[in-house]
């Protein structure tokens, strides 16, 4: 058993840090509070190998592992949440599935720019009136001829309007038990547009919006694995989707803790810093423990992606402990401030902002109970 | 025991509760975009909403302090911006006057208040002195028949739009705590400078400025009670206006709660309301009984306060308690929204942004620990 980083995951650690800190900060509280996502800070990430890095050199990725992944997208959290799932919805929601089940033309057509950064993905599966319960989407896709007609809206896209690729899921055959099937649609196929943008609590930099088919024709090579597959694919790109999310939300929850200690060693009142108060130090030795753990649980789950073990219930614990952490730490750290905390001076209200959707998407922290809690009841 | 409100009490409610829906709900999208509500404040003062308690002959409605308490929370559930203004503006604006004025100053200044025509504000903290207050630098030097303060405040609530300032400012350094005096300061006095407005995370639409006095000149007949008595009054009128506080939290909880359990009512999913899933039912339970208990504890406070018993400890129960039911309880309710409560199109998210503060000012969660494990202690 080993704990160490390697010396290639900790060099990563840095440089991504450095890139995070000259790069990525200096911008996050403009993007954030104008909405603005930033199509230069991916260009960038592209240039330094980050938005392919699971996925083999034959596709133009890094060839290097998940763990390495969400240590990317924990060190660009932790100045910038709105970069840090650009990446992860990109590589895991959009990338994986294809690496997983696209063949090799859609490996080369798709997967290969999106390695290379030239393209950006982006995953449709949730509707108004399916979101936990994904399965009961209403987006149709009918056979004709050599296409698919596909119609229908999902709602909640990250990435949305700036992604070229989207991985969809569309009902093939309402009467059947599996009959959802995912499809790779591209920005420019006809009958595709991207509808409302929302406005949010946080994450504000990462566009979400609505993306709608209008008697979208997608060719049938674009079908992703086999007719009937869908909800299956959806299901395991979750199951390593949520992985990044943790890794996001230990990101975010670092960053706040280490805001929290910088300004408790600092601020004096009573005659002394105020980290000479059990009040304000017990606090932060509990939120420096708590994403301790939510970290090793997240680098568990990912070893085990990276070792071909099964990693379900590990991701799952992993996204339910980091984002329930980083609501706590973000929370407190803002408390830390004080009044000073609640204002946009200081970047921590934003980190609190930001992290409440980490207990929200990509599985709520009540899907995640009911993912483990079927695990090891069973 | 009596558990009930007199008749007197419920009118309050049924007109503060009126008001809100009618006059304030139109209005809270102006608010969220920074617009100050001064015809609201206008309107409440001809309800007589701007001097619950003050005595008659200073031209208050002389009702009692429950009454102003219910009026705070009631505004609340609606908007916590009004229910800070209002609470800023009398427990912490007028009453330093009415309870430690002379004759003189009550009558030259608390009719005013009283009807709204004035809007009053509290300036204590500053840069280096905010839970340390007694800290504070802001020096009053006596000059013949004046006054001359020269120093900086920080987080005041209604600054900038208020008439009256109370200031709190050293007259004798070599003391410390003990060498503060209050001050009455009126709008447009030379030397009184208003600062920038600080960019909040939350409570849009109340303005929280920072001020300067730069050889400020105030007549000596606006000092408040004798020199020395100025932290003695302060802390007096704090430990009442965390009551206050405690009730706005408590307005932003119920309103946090109703929004979720409504919605979870209606959202289907899996084919049943969400509320039938007991990860759901049961986070209900458990918001419901902390908003229970809060309330118990503000009116227990406000009770006391009515009755004219010691209060200080069930004072800061109360503010302690209930800013953190306000947090917890809109955390949870953005989650039963799940990706619509992290929306702007929902209230939850706003009732989130709201409720942090509450635990920071009028001091702190810390702050209260530290009163009630005395009182606890001995």
């Amino acid at each position: 058993m080993n704990f160490q980083l390697s010396e290639e995951h900790q060099q990563l650690r840095e440089m991504i840090r450095d890139f995070a800190i000259n790069e990525v900060a200096p911008t996050a509280e403009h993007r954030d509070e104008h909405e603005e996502f930033d199509r230069g800070i991916f260009d960038k990430m592209a240039e330094l190998g980050l938005t392919g890095i699971p996925w083999p050199e034959e596709y133009g990725g890094a060839g290097f592992d998940y763990l390495a992944y969400c240590i990317a997208v924990e060190e660009l959290s932790r100045v910038c949440a709105s970069t840090g799932v650009t990446l992860s919805a990109h590589t895991s929601l959009a990338g994986w599935p294809i690496f997983k089940f696209g063949n090799e033309e859609q490996k080369q057509k798709y997967l290969r720019p999106m390695a290379e950064g030239k393209k950006i993905g982006a995953y449709g599966l949730t509707e108004p009136g399916s979101g936990s319960d994904a399965g009961g989407m209403k987006t149709y896709a009918v056979k004709d001829g050599d296409d698919y007609i596909l119609n229908g809206s999902k709602i909640f896209i990250t990435n949305g309007g700036v992604a070229d690729i989207y991985v969809v899921f569309a009902v093939t055959d309402p009467e059947a038990k599996n009959g959802t099937t995912a499809f790779i649609v591209e920005a420019d196929f006809p009958g595709f547009s991207v509808g409302k943008k929302e406005k949010k609590l946080g994450i504000r930099s990462s566009p979400t919006t609505e993306i709608i088919f209008d008697n979208c024709r997608v060719p049938k090579e674009n079908v992703l694995g086999e007719e009937g597959q869908g909800f299956i694919i959806a299901m395991k790109t979750l199951d390593g989707g949520r992985n990044g999310i943790a890794a996001q939300a230990v990101g975010i929850a670092q960053g706040a803790l280490d805001a929290a200690v910088d300004y408790a060693k600092e601020r004096v009142q009573f005659g002394k810093p105020i980290t000479a108060n059990q009040g304000v130090s017990f606090k932060l030795a509990d939120m420096a423990t708590e994403i301790e753990a939510s970290r090793l649980l997240t680098y568990q789950a990912a070893w085990l992606e990276s070792n071909d073990l099964p990693y379900g219930k590990a991701s799952a614990m992993a996204k339910l402990l980091a984002g329930d952490t980083a609501m706590k730490v973000t929370t407190e750290a803002v408390q830390v401030f004080g009044g000073y905390g609640y204002t946009k001076d200081y970047p921590v209200e934003r980190y609190m902002r930001d992290a409440k959707i980490t207990q929200i998407y990509e599985g709520t922290q009540e899907i995640q109970r009911l993912v483990i809690s079927r695990m090891i009841t069973k | 025991m009596n558990l009930q409100f007199t008749d007197e009490q419920l009118m309050m409610r049924n007109m503060v509760r009126d008001f809100a829906k009618t006059e304030i709900e139109p209005f809270i999208e102006q608010m969220e975009a920074g617009e100050f509500p001064r015809h609201l404040l206008t309107k409440m003062g001809e309800l007589g909403l701007m001097g619950i308690t003050a005595p008659a002959e200073y031209g208050g409605a002389e009702m009692d302090f429950t009454s102003y308490i219910i009026a705070i929370h009631e505004l609340s559930k609606v908007s916590a911006v009004m229910g800070v203004i209002l609470s800023v503006h009398t427990s912490v604006g007028t009453n330093p006057i009415l309870y430690f004025g002379n004759e003189d100053q009550k009558k030259k200044y608390v009719p005013k208040l009283a009807s709204g025509e004035s809007i009053g504000a509290f300036c204590l903290t500053e840069p280096s002195a905010g839970s340390d207050a007694g800290s504070l630098k802001t020096k009053a030097v006596r000059d013949g028949e004046h006054y001359v303060l020269d120093g900086a405040k920080v987080f005041i609530t209604n600054g900038g739009e208020a008439d009256v300032y109370i200031v709190f400012a050293s007259t004798n350094p070599e003391a410390g705590s003990r060498g503060i005096s209050a001050f009455i300061v009126e709008k447009n006095t030379p030397g009184l400078i208003i600062g920038k407005d600080e960019r909040k995370m939350g409570l849009h639409g109340s303005r929280t400025v920072q001020l300067t006095f730069e050889n400020m000149r105030i007549s000596a007949e606006n000092l408040l009670g004798q020199e020395g008595d100025g932290f003695k009054i302060a802390l007096a009128n704090l430990d009442v206006g965390r009551i206050g506080i405690a009730a706005q939290s408590l307005g932003i909880a119920e309103a946090a709660l109703e929004a979720a359990t409504a919605y979870a009512k209606e959202r289907i999913q899996f084919g049943k309301p969400i509320a039938k899933q007991q990860g759901v039912g049961f986070k209900l339970a458990d918001m419901a009984t902390a908003v229970e208990a809060s309330k118990l504890l503000v009116y227990q406070a406000a009770n006391l306060r009515s009755e004219g018993l010691s209060c200080g400890k069930e004072a800061s129960m109360a503010k302690l308690f209930a800013s953190q039911t306000a947090m917890d309880t809109a955390i949870e309710a953005v989650q039963i929204f799940g990706g619509y409560g992290y929306t702007e199109d929902y209230p939850v998210e706003r009732y989130f942004r709201d409720a942090k503060v509450t635990q920071i000012y009028e001091g702190t969660s810390e702050i209260q620990r530290i009163v009630i494990s005395k009182h606890v202690i001995g």
